[in-house]
C-alpha cells in the first residue's frame, strides 16, 4: 500500500461519458432536426458515424473505470490504439473537462502540454509569447523572468527572440514552445505526443531534458505517444489502454511488446477476427469480418518481392454493391507505410463469403509489419466510407538482406537509380 | 525531497458546487489577467499606421455621425448640452458597456482552441475583457474631459463633484450587467451558434432603447416606461447627470436596474461555472 506522501496522482474508478448523436455545437435547427427524428423513431440525421462497439445507444464511455496510482518522480508512458481513451484521461487529469464518475487526486502543481505553443499569438514576439505561454501554463511573471535566460537558450531562438512568431519557421516555433514547457516549475507534467514534431536532434534534447527533470528535480511525467521509440527512451513504467480501460501496467518494454503484438504471434497464419471491435454501427452495412488465413505458407515470413496471399472469411446480411477491400500496412511502431485497394466488387446476396486476395509486397524489404483490413465504399474525391474494418488484423515478416537495417535504410528498397551519364570533368 | 513543495493538493470529482467560483485560483493567475489585458491592446495595433490613435479616431468619427444624424437631421435634442460633448461622453460609456457584452459573449467560442488544450481558471478571460474595455473607456475619457474643461471654463456646463464617486460605481454597475449578459449569451452559444449572430444586432437595438443618442427627458408616454424598464438606462442617465450636470434620474428605475444587474450577474456566474467544466465536450 502506497503512503499518500509518495504519490503524485491517484485515480479511482474514473469514468467519462460522451453523448453521441445529441452532441452539441450545432445550430438550433440541427437540434430540432435531431429531436424530430428521435420522436419519429428515425435515425438522427446529425449523429456522428461511430466506429466503435462501445457505442451503446447514444452513450459512449471514453473512459470506463480507470484506476491508476503514479508515484512521485515516475515517468509514466500511456499507449493504446486510437480511441482507447488516452487523450481523454489526459484531459481529465489536466482539468480541461470534468469526469462523469470517479475521482482524481493530485499532489502538486500540474501542467499539461497537449499541444505545442498553446496560447501563442502570431503577432506577439518570441519573448512576449514566452510570458503569455508561461502564464497560461500556470507560472507567475516573476517565475518566468527568473527562468527567461534558460528558456531562450534552450529554444535556440537567439536573436529572433524579439521577432513576432509569425516570422518563425515551424521548427523554431516548436522549439520555443517546448522550451517554455521544459522550464515549468510544476511538479507534474503531462505531455501528449508533443515530441512528435521538431527535428530529431531537438527531439533528443527534449527527451534528455525530460529524463533529467524527472531524475534530478523529482518531477512526475505522464507521456502519451504513438511513437514507441520515444516511450521506450523516456518512460520507466507504461500502461496500455484499450476501450477506456487500463489493460496492462508495468515495465515499458513489456508494455510496448504487449500493445504491438497484442494477440498476434510471430509466424502465425490463422487470425481470428470475430472479436474485433472496429465495427461500424453508424453505417451498419451488416458486414462483418470473421477470419483471415494466410495461404501458401506455414509461417508468415516472406522474401522481398514475394506476393502475400490470404483468404478472408466474412458474413454480410445485406447485399452490398461497389465495395472495395483495403489493406493498410504498418510498421512495428504503428506508423502506416502504405495502403492497397482491390477494384470494386459486388456482394449481390447476403451470406458467408470467402475472399482470396493477393498483396504484392513490392519494395517492402525488411521488418515486421502489421495490417489493418476492411471493406469500404470508395467515395468521390478519393475518400472512403468504412463498412467494417479490423485494426491490426494480421502480421507478417519480410526477411531481407541481413545487413539491411530499417532504422537506417527504411522499410523500402526503392527502384534502382539510373546512372544516366558519367563523365570525367577534370583529371587530377 | 522537500515535502512542502507538494503542499498543493487538488481533488477532481464528478460533483461541482454551484457557487464555487475558485476566486483563490483566479488570484493565483493574476499575472495571466494582466497579460491577456495587455495582449488585447498590443495585438490590435500591430501593423496599423495610426496605432493607438485609433482609440481616439473611432469615437470621434462616430460622435460626428451622431451629431449629424441624431442632432441635426432628427433633431432629438441634448438637454441643452453642447452636441459634441453630449455624444462623445455617451458614446464612451455605451462603448464600454457594449464591449463588455459582446466580448464576453464570444469568450467561449473564440477561446475554444485554448480551453481545449490547457486549464486555467476560465474566469480569467471575462475579467481581463472587462479590464481592457475599462482602460479603453478611460482613454476615451481623456477626450471627453478635455472638451468638458473647455465648456466648464466657458460656463456652459456644470460638473457635479459627486461624479468622482459615482463614475466608478457606474462602471462596476454596467460592467456586471454586461458581464452577466455576455456570459449568459456565451454559455448558450456553445450549444447554439445562431445566437452569436444575433448579438451584434441585439446590442444595436439595445442602444436605441437606452438614452445614448437622445436625453431621457425627450421620451414620453409608454415609450418612457419602456425605456425606464431598461436596466442600462439609469446608469447612463446618472452618468450624464453627474458628469454634465443635466439628466433625469428616476428612483424606481434605479432600484429596478440594480436588482436586474445583481440577478443577471449572479445567473451569469453560476451558469459560467456550470458550463466551463464540460464546455469542451459540446463545442
Amino acid at each position: 500500500m502506497e503512503t499518500e506522501s509518495s504519490l503524485a496522482i491517484r485515480v479511482e474508478g474514473l469514468k467519462k461519458q460522451y453523448r453521441l448523436g445529441s452532441i452539441g455545437g450545432g445550430t438550433l435547427r440541427e437540434s430540432l432536426q435531431s429531436w424530430w427524428a428521435k420522436r419519429r423513431g428515425r435515425e438522427d440525421p446529425n449523429s456522428y458515424i461511430g466506429f466503435d462497439a462501445r457505442l451503446i445507444g447514444q452513450k459512449f464511455w471514453a473512459l470506463n473505470g480507470v484506476d491508476l496510482e503514479v508515484k512521485r518522480g515516475e515517468r509514466l508512458g500511456i499507449i493504446g490504439a486510437n480511441g482507447a481513451g488516452k487523450s481523454t484521461l489526459l484531459k481529465l487529469l489536466s482539468r480541461i473537462t470534468g469526469p462523469t464518475e470517479g475521482q482524481i487526486e493530485i499532489w502538486g502543481r500540474i501542467s499539461s502540454m497537449l499541444e505545442v505553443g498553446t496560447g501563442f499569438h502570431r503577432e506577439l514576439t518570441g519573448r512576449e509569447n514566452i510570458f503569455m505561454n508561461g502564464a497560461i501554463l500556470g507560472m507567475t511573471k516573476a517565475e518566468i523572468t527568473e527562468r527567461l535566460d534558460d528558456i531562450i537558450a534552450f529554444s535556440e531562438a537567439g536573436e529572433f527572440i524579439d521577432t513576432p512568431v509569425k516570422r518563425y519557421s515551424s521548427g523554431m516555433f516548436v522549439r520555443l514552445a517546448f522550451a517554455v514547457a521544459a522550464h515549468l516549475n510544476s511538479e507534474i507534467m503531462i505531455m501528449d505526443e508533443v515530441l512528435a514534431v521538431g527535428d530529431m536532434a531537438f527531439q533528443d534534447k527534449c527527451l534528455t531534458r525530460m529524463r533529467q527533470a524527472a531524475d534530478d528535480e523529482g518531477k512526475t511525467i505522464l507521456y502519451v505517444s504513438h511513437n514507441m521509440e520515444t516511450i521506450r527512451r523516456l518512460c520507466d513504467r507504461c500502461v496500455v489502454m484499450d476501450q477506456g480501460k487500463i489493460v496492462y501496467d508495468g515495465e515499458a518494454g513489456e508494455a510496448i511488446r504487449m500493445y504491438m503484438g497484442s494477440g498476434l504471434a510471430e509466424g502465425q497464419v490463422v487470425f481470428d477476427l470475430s472479436e474485433h471491435t472496429t465495427n461500424n454501427k453508424g453505417l451498419d452495412g451488416g458486414l462483418r469480418l470473421l477470419e483471415l488465413r494466410i495461404e501458401g505458407k506455414d509461417e508468415a515470413r516472406y522474401q522481398p518481392g514475394e506476393t502475400l496471399r490470404f483468404r478472408v472469411r466474412f458474413r454480410t446480411e445485406t447485399p452490398l454493391f461497389g465495395v472495395s477491400f483495403r489493406t493498410v500496412v504498418r510498421n512495428e511502431t504503428d506508423t502506416p507505410l502504405g495502403t492497397s485497394w482491390t477494384p470494386v466488387m459486388d456482394l449481390a446476396e447476403p451470406g458467408m463469403y470467402l475472399l482470396t486476395a493477393e498483396l504484392p509486397l513490392g519494395q517492402l524489404v525488411c521488418g515486421t509489419f502489421y495490417c489493418d483490413i476492411g471493406f469500404f465504399y470508395p467515395l468521390d474525391g478519393g475518400g472512403n466510407m468504412v463498412i467494417d474494418n479490423a485494426r491490426r488484423a494480421f502480421r507478417f515478416e519480410v526477411v531481407g538482406p541481413r545487413n539491411w537495417r530499417a532504422g537506417i535504410r527504411g522499410y523500402l528498397a526503392l527502384p534502382e537509380s539510373t546512372a544516366v551519364s558519367l563523365t570525367l570533368e577534370n583529371s587530377l | 525531497m522537500a515535502t512542502e513543495a507538494y503542499k498543493s493538493y487538488t481533488k477532481i470529482t464528478s460533483k461541482h458546487r454551484l457557487l464555487d467560483l475558485k476566486l483563490g485560483e483566479v488570484w493565483a493567475y493574476r499575472d495571466l489577467i494582466v497579460l491577456f489585458t495587455k495582449r488585447s491592446f498590443s495585438v490590435s495595433f500591430k501593423q496599423t499606421i495610426l496605432g493607438p490613435l485609433w482609440l481616439f479616431i473611432n469615437p470621434l468619427l462616430s460622435s460626428l455621425m451622431y451629431m449629424l444624424v441624431f442632432g441635426n437631421i432628427a433633431k432629438l435634442g441634448t438637454d441643452g448640452l453642447p452636441q459634441m460633448l453630449f455624444y462623445l461622453s455617451g458614446n464612451a460609456l455605451w462603448g464600454y458597456f457594449s464591449a463588455c457584452v459582446t466580448k464576453n459573449a464570444s469568450t467561449f467560442m473564440e477561446n475554444a482552441p485554448l480551453f481545449g488544450k490547457v486549464y486555467f481558471p476560465r474566469l480569467v478571460l471575462p475579467i481581463s475583457n472587462i479590464l481592457a474595455t475599462a482602460i479603453r473607456f478611460f482613454i476615451q475619457m481623456i477626450m471627453v474631459v478635455a472638451l468638458l474643461t473647455y465648456y466648464v471654463i466657458l460656463g456652459v456646463v456644470h460638473v457635479r463633484p459627486v461624479v468622482i464617486l459615482l463614475l466608478p460605481a457606474i462602471l462596476i454597475w454596467l460592467g456586471l450587467l454586461g458581464l452577466g449578459t455576455g456570459i449568459i449569451i456565451s454559455s448558450l452559444t456553445t450549444k447554439y451558434r445562431d445566437l452569436g449572430v444575433l448579438v451584434s444586432f441585439g446590442i444595436q437595438l439595445w442602444m436605441y432603447g437606452t438614452p445614448v443618442v437622445y436625453p431621457l427627458s425627450r421620451v414620453e408616454g409608454t415609450l418612457r416606461i419602456l425605456v425606464l424598464l431598461n436596466p442600462a438606462t439609469m446608469p447612463m442617465e446618472l452618468y450624464r447627470w453627474a458628469l454634465l450636470g443635466v439628466g433625469t434620474p428616476v428612483a424606481w428605475s434605479i432600484v429596478l436596474s440594480l436588482c436586474v444587474t445583481a440577478f443577471v450577474a449572479f445567473c451569469g456566474l453560476v451558469l459560467f461555472n456550470k458550463v466551463e467544466r464540460n464546455f469542451m465536450d459540446t463545442v
